[in-house]
């Protein structure tokens, strides 16, 4: 549902009304999208705003916020055992805006744990379920912020992106979900998996309220050194963009077909080249080891002291906090840290970590070079359609469907999934990717492709 | 090749206990994923980035604000006494 739409629905039933029918929908949902429903609360503000009290640019919009982003007060779980008793004492930065622009946060959605997953299969609270085939992953990590939005579980949803994880479910559940440029979006109170890399980001059913919710979360934020301090806002521009179709980003065949039809489409209206980024062949790997690096290091914090999932006894520090880890993580979470260990012990940080980050600056460079010649680079979002509940039975398998989304991070462009249409029922996703802080450009363009009829939703 | 002592090793590092059969399990997964890290040794010798921002130097006013209050950390753990938090015996 479009807020144009919720808003007419509101004018007629009132926000009360309209918030209690949208809670029911969720309680019946057989998605699994929310981790928790914050009923109590929504109705409150409905009320709120049924008097007049609740003003802002997102007065009175339920909202679905990705179970890593800090609630003060709310269940933050991260989808892991290990977090599942947690409730924040703040606000994470983009929380605080969406409460001043009035917005109602609905719920927490559901997702792989601590964001490693491109499936919500990692979730501990169990797969979120792809509202075309039931028997369907909905995609990951932002898994339940994708479904969500389709069933009408919300209106506008908060992702966050390390690697894809917004871009996926978009592609999987057929909306529109944005990765903004690193630092656009301040990180505070987002609990980290891999710092360098991930953004929180807006997801929606139309490109409009698509631009609101960034604009709204956007901005200065000193509490996150790496915040850029510049804020978004969203312009119209007509333009006929040179686009470049990136070689080495692929798919299989059944999403080939869609992708093709799409392509011959935007012959018509764009200027449209092969591009060749060679360095694509290694950012799959360099991804995982700096992600995995990464996470080794931030999830260190987790020793059952001072929030979390612990035990009882406080027996030495060595058993007390290896047995709490193996009792709290998930195998893919063990997994990772384990294996990003590795990449950063004595003997290897030179043979994987430096190697990895070496592969960034060519990543880097190459996109930089493309930059010079076209507005936006275009691939598949997705090397296929949604997954079938446990098809991906192996970690690499699954790391392997990263493949194109994983570039965007490594080299922090704003990039996007733009619902394109339907293979045998089931959703498929256009990515594009823009230069450095060029989010107004994407927007545009995919507001032309929504206007041209090429983008659509349901 | 992994061996079993490495997982081990690795588990030790990332503190997390695992059974015999998880350190099977993890390492022929690990030795897969490695195998495919090894596309890495071709990348050529340039200079690293380890972030992408280019900031330098931010700096903001030094003014006291608002901090967490002892109460509010505490808030989310079980293992506190008189106003701090209990941790296990560090040295043996």
């Amino acid at each position: 549902m479009k807020i144009a739409e919720w808003r007419e629905k509101v004018l007629e039933v009132g926000c009360y009304e309209a918030i209690s029918e949208m809670l029911k929908r969720i309680e019946k949902s057989k998605l699994n999208a929310y981790i928790t429903v914050c009923k109590e609360e929504a109705l409150k503000k409905a009320e709120e705003f049924d008097k007049g009290k609740l003003k802002g640019k997102l007065a009175g919009i339920p909202v679905a916020v990705k179970d890593n982003i800090s609630t003060k007060g709310i269940l933050t779980t991260c989808a892991s055992k290990m977090l599942s008793n947690y409730k924040p004492v703040f606000d994470a930065h983009v929380v605080e805006r969406l409460k001043e622009e009035g917005a109602i946060i609905i719920g927490k959605t559901n997702m792989d744990e601590f964001g490693m997953g491109t499936t919500t299969e990692t979730s501990y609270y169990g797969v979120v379920r792809n509202p075309y085939d039931l028997n369907r992953v909905a995609g990951g990590s932002s898994g339940g912020s994708g479904a969500a939005l389709v069933n009408d579980e919300c209106v506008l949803s908060l992702g966050t992106d390390t690697g894809g994880s917004i871009r996926c479910p978009a592609s999987f559940c057929g909306v529109y979900g944005l990765k903004p440029t690193y630092g656009l979006v301040s990180r505070y109170g987002l609990i980290p998996y891999a710092n360098s890399l991930e953004q929180i980001g807006p997801m929606a059913t139309c490109v409009e309220d698509l631009a609101l919710l960034l604009e709204v979360i956007s901005g200065k934020d000193e509490r996150d050194s790496t915040n850029a301090g510049r804020c978004f806002s969203f312009s119209r521009v007509e333009n006929k963009y040179k686009i470049g179709v990136i070689k080495e980003m692929s798919c299989n065949e059944d999403v080939m077909e869609k992708y093709e039809e799409t392509l011959s489409e935007l012959r018509k209206f764009y200027d449209i080249e092969y591009v060749s980024l060679q360095s694509m062949k290694f950012a799959l790997a360099a991804y995982y080891v700096i992600a995995m690096s990464e996470a080794s290091s931030n999830l260190a914090r987790y020793d059952g002291v001072r929030y979390g999932y612990t035990i009882e006894k406080l027996e030495s520090w060595r058993k007390f906090s290896s047995k709490v880890r193996a009792e709290g993580f998930g195998e893919e979470v063990k997994r990772r840290i384990m294996l990003g260990s590795y990449a950063l012990s004595a003997g290897y940080y030179g043979k994987y970590y430096l190697k990895a980050l070496k592969a960034r600056t060519l990543i880097i460079e190459d996109f930089k070079r493309a930059f010079e010649k076209f507005d936006l680079l275009i691939a598949p979002t997705m090397p296929t359609v949604a997954f079938k509940i446990g098809e991906l039975k192996d970690p690499l398998t699954m790391y392997l469907a990263d493949v194109n989304t994983v570039p965007a991070n490594l080299a922090g462009l704003p990039a996007m999934s733009i619902p394109i249409g339907f293979v045998n029922k089931l959703p498929v996703g256009l990515q594009a990717i823009a230069n450095y802080f060029n989010e107004n450009m994407l927007l545009n363009f995919a507001y032309d492709l929504e206007r041209l009829n090429i983008a659509k939703v349901c | 090749m992994v061996e079993i002592k490495d997982v081990y090793h690795v588990a030790e590092l990332a503190n997390i206990e695992i059974s015999d059969k998880e350190a099977e399990k993890f390492r022929v997964e690990f030795e897969k994923i490695l195998e495919y890290f090894d596309v890495l040794d071709e990348v050529p010798d340039v200079r690293p980035t380890y972030h992408v921002v280019t900031l330098y130097n931010v700096f903001r006013e030094d003014k006291p604000g608002r901090c967490l209050t002892q109460e509010e950390v505490l808030l989310n753990t079980q293992h506190k006494e008189e106003g701090f938090f209990r941790g296990p015996k560090v040295v043996e």
